[in-house]
């Protein structure tokens, strides 16, 4: 098969924060009733986590399950996996009622590396990004600017945003933008 | 610009991460309506200077609707429910009833 | 003249020169300075001209509240106009230009305004221009746009950059002074996230200039502590040079930050879960006749030039008062070494502590007396004195470079009424104040404004510490925190008499005076202006204000509100708390476009969305065209063609050998579940379940009032999914709308829907030699027997996962490839170079706009605009007559949707076949209506060259359009008439032959 190209080709830029997009990785949306046992029993099963709670998003290894609604999980995994894996997910749902779809190509997914992530996600996003209020592990799904994107935090000094593939050429510019030396705001030490 | 607690994602949205989605609690009209009904179901809509029930959606986030009262004058909140009602809930009513004892109830 | 002082300064930096120029003027000022203080220190005190006599203007305050000195700054692509120069700090190499003025500041022709001043009065607009009519437009308005206005607007794109920020706090404290800062200590130390702005470039407000003690101690030893003590905490976030522009609903604040690096302005877009306003008080002027000429200031102002950047006024200020305030500036210039020739107290008691101390100092004080007016040519040179019980009988003319007046003190309160709070009048302190029995309320009806301080109408500066200390723990219990109860700091100040009301000065000034005393100084509105809108039934203080102009003015009254008031209630009778305010709205100060804008411009201006192949098609020659967000090539244009030219090329290669399309675009939505058939046949005219797995079905949706608002082609996958084609422009919409039905209605139904839109990169493979390029990338058998038209497969293509729908919108042999995003360049390029050998072209838009109108196909957006129906496009085929029931059934059962005379689609063709219709073209039956106009009974809808049948062709809706064919009808286009025939809407292969290869 042909070499997967991501929509931004690995585009990086390094200025107050580094914003990289990472290379090509599996996503698969799985829609089905997350309080039903056998769902969170089927994604277990399949990628070793247990269902999130609400505004979450767990990892274990090459894996990671983010929380989107209360109907729909966004399942991570290494690009190469993810047809197996939409498969695994939906046998091991069998009859319960579910959507699942491999996503790996309709996102972009961009990593911003330094401290300064916040303050560069701050000049877009309504979302509360002080220390306190928004931590690793927190998931969520808001706009940037004009655009949708769902963005959450790894590490202290590491964050993680996707968007539709379509518009992560407009979502890169802007924050590389956003993210120009001397350009941040200063708000938390 | 308003704020929202969505109630089913639990997250305080911002009107930027909200559509309105009008009038609240409207039923219907099918193919056996009669014009009248069809005709009110289309377009007669409650405008009230006051309480008002709403229907707004959480696009820029879990993408569900959900029921809003608030009032209209004063944009407070009395509170925010779920879409699968047909009705606004007790604990709402109340919650009106606790802050507008001259209010005449959901039309 | 006014200069800069050998010592002193607070806030200057002396070792720092900044070097800046004015009108072309050299100047120097120091790090620290305002453009106003530099001004001032190099005797700049004309510094523009009035709005509408053009009378010269010198600076009057010292902070955002300044009338006059409004500069233009920069040049080219920064150049910003209406820049206030108390506000703006002094940078190097600042180009400062003035306004309203020309040829220049000192020689003004328009100033021939003054002599007709008398004719100009308040509703001077209204009255004067309004015969004869047809003046208006070429003579009146352009002399008046000529004379009138401030700054130009700038003629350049702004070459700075502005962005947005996006802050939540517990607690909002507008304004640094020392009650702003006591409210944020005990709010912070309630344990609560805390934002402290300041719109100053220092903390303490008044505090520190006025003499004022914490503890026993100077004040500026507390400010300092207790800035110090609030940076060293985490949930502590302060920001100096931000101004708090607007309260708005739900505690969301504005704020617009002069940012040091980065970008020039940052607007701050902040939730708040309360608010604390301590935002000062602003000082009046008094009403005297001349109190517009330049080297009249209010007093306050006086003293901060003084005391903060060590500027003199002049050897010689006048002090004019009615309280115990300005006192502080008569001994602040002697404490500098300046000369105060008098106090000019309009009471005829004088004592207090204030007054005692000046008169220890030797400053002659005259209770009783007031200015008659003011003199001097082209700025102050002395004023005349009266008694303020009289009409103005000139006592004595006392010679002085400057006049420090004041007429008390008025409550910044803003941020509170903007936000819905109400007023109440202070008799005694003569003021408005925030009224806490009607505070602005939040989301919970819970007071979300606290004011504090001054802005509370705790004027006295000994108490303001003290209320921003019960604001700040007011704030915390509202949130439910635990505030501190222990005795907080004790300010002092010498206790200060009571103000008297001086709204006219002197008391029985004549009209002659009346005419002169200016209430709104950039405006240009007198007393008798206000007068006189009253006297002609103007009495609302909202009609006299937009009939006077007064306080609309860039300023917004800040100034001339109270003095405003106070005269239409004299006028009407009336006390000024029964006259009320006008309102107050956001901005307190302006925001500029720029800032509003943020980071939304230029390429950010707005997200466009972009295909997979997008780089390829702009490498090769693609004029885009906008399709919804998204951008598509319009056509592939070779060198040396026309847009026309490839068009046509593109049309005629798909048609006789093989064109490969972009369409990406279209809407792609997975719909799933025990009860999918049962929602899409809800959702789609037509009946979508009984569908078999691998086939296709074109459908229609319609809304709830019966019109079509996207249509596609629906392929069942399994039992239990259908995969939804919709328009380029509808995938998003009619996800939404899905979702909707499915939320709201519907829910105990289940489906689930996933929009695949982003995920597929689809090509279309269009034309004679489609299935033998596809053959030669090999891995699925395409042949008519295993893929017949309306079907769809799946497999292994060239290597890449692939969907193969056969179906067409081109009336061509026509496949659709749907592969992951991530394999679309490279099947576009497997297509491109096995295709080489059967002439394969791209093609865009344009050419497949071209090839549906042939086949007479209907576009979204096209033949439908939100008032067409399915039958009216002739589809009724794709409508179901069993259902019980979709979405738009009952709406096209009502009358106006069942009318034998709708107007309904057609195929048109020119009698000259090388006229082509313009696109929306009415056609008119030649008969006019009673209104004069001429009835129309259709129109063009789509319009066309086209290659393949070499004339043009058009689509059209039609007043009983398809029962008319062969008639010919007249279309309007603007000189006179075109003449087309009404045709089948299919003009190319009719019986449908070559889709099937």
């Amino acid at each position: 098969m042909a070499e997967a190209m991501t929509a931004l080709g690995g585009a990086a830029t390094e200025g107050a924060i580094r914003v990289a997009e990472a290379p090509p990785t599996g996503m698969i949306a799985l829609r089905a009733d997350l309080s039903t046992r056998a769902v969170g029993k089927a994604v277990k099963e399949a990628t070793g986590i247990a269902l999130p709670r609400a505004l979450r998003i767990e990892t274990a290894k090459d894996r990671s399950v983010a929380w989107m609604a209360p109907d729909e999980v966004l399942v991570f995994c290494p690009w190469e996996k993810a047809a197996g894996l939409a498969a695994d997910l939906s046998e091991g749902l069998g009859d319960t009622p579910h959507l699942v779809a491999d996503m790996s190509s309709a996102r972009a997914l961009i990593d911003l590396s330094g401290p300064g992530w916040r303050e560069v996600l701050a000049k877009g996003t309504p979302v509360d990004l002080a220390p306190g209020a928004f931590g690793p592990g927190d998931f969520r799904r808001t706009r940037l600017g004009q655009v949708a994107v769902a963005i959450w935090a790894s590490g202290p000094e590491r964050a993680h945003l996707i968007c539709f593939r379509s518009v992560a050429g407009f979502v890169f510019d802007w924050l590389s933008m956003a993210a120009a030396r001397d350009s941040l705001p200063g708000l938390w030490r | 610009m308003l704020q929202l607690e969505c109630p089913v994602c639990g997250v305080l949205a911002d009107e930027t991460e909200l559509v309105p989605g009008g009038e609240a609690h409207l039923q219907r009209a099918g193919p056996d309506s009669t014009d009248d009904a069809f005709a009110d179901y289309l377009f007669t809509r409650a405008n009230p200077r006051g309480v008002h029930f709403e229907r707004w959606c959480h696009v820029y986030g879990c993408g569900k609707w959900f029921h809003a009262a608030r009032d209209t004058a004063t944009l407070e909140v009395f509170g925010t429910y779920s879409a699968q009602t047909t009705a606004p809930p007790d604990d709402i009513v109340a919650a009106i009833r606790a802050r507008r004892p001259e209010w005449e109830g959901p039309a | 003249m006014s200069t800069r002082l050998a010592t002193g300064g607070t806030r200057i930096d002396r070792s720092q020169r900044l070097g800046f120029t004015w009108d072309g003027q050299p100047l120097q000022g120091f790090a620290g300075d305002t453009l106003a203080s530099a001004l001032l220190a190099n005797n700049q005190v004309l510094v523009g001209r009035s709005f509408k006599y053009h009378r010269p203007r010198g600076v009057v305050a010292a902070g955002p509240e300044e009338p006059n000195a409004l500069v233009g700054l920069g040049t080219g692509g920064s150049f910003e106009p209406n820049a206030r120069a108390t506000t703006t700090a002094l940078a190097d190499g600042m180009l400062v230009a003035s306004q309203n003025a020309w040829p220049g500041l000192a020689h003004d022709v328009g100033v021939v305004n003054g002599w007709l001043s008398r004719f100009l009065r308040a509703g001077f607009y209204y009255k004067t221009f309004l015969w004869p009519r047809a003046f208006w437009k070429r003579l009146y308005e352009p002399a008046i746009r000529r004379a009138a206005g401030l700054g130009r607007a700038p003629d350049r794109a702004d070459a700075d950059r502005y962005e947005y920020l996006y802050l939540h706090a517990d607690v909002l404290v507008a304004g640094g002074g020392i009650a702003g800062l006591a409210a944020a200590r005990e709010a912070a130390q309630a344990g609560l996230r805390v934002l402290l702005i300041e719109q100053e470039a220092c903390w303490g407000g008044r505090a520190a200039t006025d003499g004022v003690t914490v503890d026993g101690k100077p004040a500026a030893d507390w400010v300092a502590g207790t800035v110090a003590e609030l940076q060293a905490m985490e949930t502590v976030t302060l920001r100096l040079r931000t101004t708090v522009t607007g309260v708005h609903d739900h505690g969301f604040v504005t704020a617009l930050e002069a940012a040091d690096a980065g970008p020039r302005q940052r607007l701050w877009r902040i939730r708040a879960r309360h608010i604390v306003a301590a935002t000062g008080a602003i000082e009046r002027p008094l009403p005297f006749a001349q109190n517009d000429r330049p080297g009249v200031m209010l007093a306050g102002a006086v003293r901060d030039y003084a005391v903060h950047y060590a500027v003199s006024p002049g050897d010689r200020t006048v002090v004019v008062t009615n309280n115990d305030d300005a006192y502080r500036t008569a001994i602040a210039l002697r404490e500098a070494g300046l000369t105060v020739p008098a106090i000019l107290d309009a009471r005829l008691r004088v004592e207090g502590a204030l007054p005692e101390r000046a008169r220890a100092m030797g400053i002659p004080i005259k209770p009783g007396h007031a200015v008659a007016g003011s003199v001097g040519r082209g700025r102050v040179e002395g004023v005349a004195v009266c008694v303020q019980a009289g009409e103005g009988a000139v006592l004595e003319t006392i010679p002085c470079e400057a006049v420090a007046m004041s007429g008390g003190w008025s409550p910044t309160v803003h941020l509170w009424s903007q936000a819905g709070g109400k007023l109440r009048w202070d008799a005694a302190q003569l003021l408005f104040r925030p009224d806490p029995a009607r505070p602005p309320i939040g989301a919970d009806g819970a007071a979300i404004v606290t004011a504090a301080g001054a802005a509370n109408g705790v004027l006295p500066a000994g108490d303001c510490l003290e209320d921003g200390v019960a604001a700040g723990r007011a704030a915390a219990k509202a949130l439910g925190a635990k505030p501190q109860t222990g005795k907080a700091a004790t300010a002092a100040a010498p206790e200060e008499a009571p103000i008297e009301a001086v709204w006219c000065m002197p008391q029985g000034a004549p009209p002659a005076l009346r005419d002169k005393i200016w209430l709104d100084f950039q405006n240009d509105v007198t007393m008798s202006d206000v007068a006189l809108a009253a006297r002609e039934g103007y009495e609302s203080v909202e009609h006299a204000k937009r009939y006077t102009t007064l306080g609309m003015a860039t300023d917004q009254g800040k100034l001339s509100n109270i003095g405003g008031l106070a005269v239409l209630a004299e006028a009407r009778g009336a006390t000024i708390p029964e006259i009320g305010t006008t309102t107050f709205r956001p901005p307190f100060t302006p925001v500029t476009l720029g800032a509003i804008g943020g980071e939304a411009r230029g390429a950010l201006f707005k997200p466009t969305r972009k295909t997979a192949m997008d780089g390829w098609h702009d490498a090769n020659g693609a004029v885009w065209e906008p399709v919804a967000d998204w951008r598509r090539p319009f056509c592939y244009r070779k060198p040396g063609e026309t847009v026309d030219q490839a068009v046509a090329r593109e049309v005629r290669n798909t048609r006789r050998n093989l064109g490969i399309l972009d369409a990406s675009t279209l809407g792609k939505i997975l719909v799933t579940g025990p009860d999918a058939g049962r929602f899409v046949d809800t959702l789609y005219t037509n009946r979508m379940s009984t569908l078999k797995p691998g086939r296709c079905r074109y459908g229609l949706m319609c809304n709830e009032n019966g019109f079509l608002f996207d249509d596609g082609v629906v392929a069942r996958i399994d039992d239990h999914s259908f995969l939804c084609h919709t328009t380029s422009g509808g995938s998003d919409h009619v996800h939404a709308w899905m979702e909707e039905w499915l939320q709201t209605e519907w829910w105990d139904w289940q489906v689930y829907t996933a929009n695949l839109t982003e995920q597929f990169a689809q090509i279309a493979v269009v034309g004679p030699q489609a299935r033998a390029v596809l053959e030669a990338l090999g891995g699925i058998d395409l042949s008519a027997d295993a893929l017949p038209f309306m079907g769809w497969t799946e497999g292994t293509l060239a290597g890449i996962p692939a969907r193969v729908f056969r179906i067409s919108f081109s009336g061509e042999l026509s496949f659709e490839i749907a592969v992951p995003a991530a394999h679309g360049q490279a099947l576009w390029d497997r297509l491109m170079a096995a295709g080489a050998a059967h002439a394969i072209a791209p093609y865009g838009t344009e050419a497949l706009h071209i090839m549906r109108a042939e086949k007479g196909f209907i576009m979204i957006g096209d033949e439908t605009d939100g008032t067409v129906t399915p039958q009216d496009l002739g589809l009724d085929w794709a409508v179901s007559k069993k259902k019980d029931d979709f979405l738009g059934k009952r709406a096209q059962a009502r009358a106006d949707l069942t009318r034998p005379d709708r107007w309904r689609l057609v195929g048109l063709q020119t009698l000259d076949p090388r006229t082509r219709l313009p696109d929306g073209a009415h056609a008119v039956d030649g008969t006019v209506l009673p209104t004069g106009i001429r009835r129309t009974i259709g129109r063009v809808t789509s319009t066309y060259m086209s290659p393949t049948l070499d004339r043009s062709i058009a689509l059209g809706l039609v007043e009983r359009g398809p029962e008319r064919i062969g008639e010919v009808i007249r279309f309007a286009d603007g000189r006179g008439h075109i003449e087309a025939r009404i045709v089948d809407p299919v003009f190319y292969d009719p019986q449908g032959e070559r889709q099937n290869g």
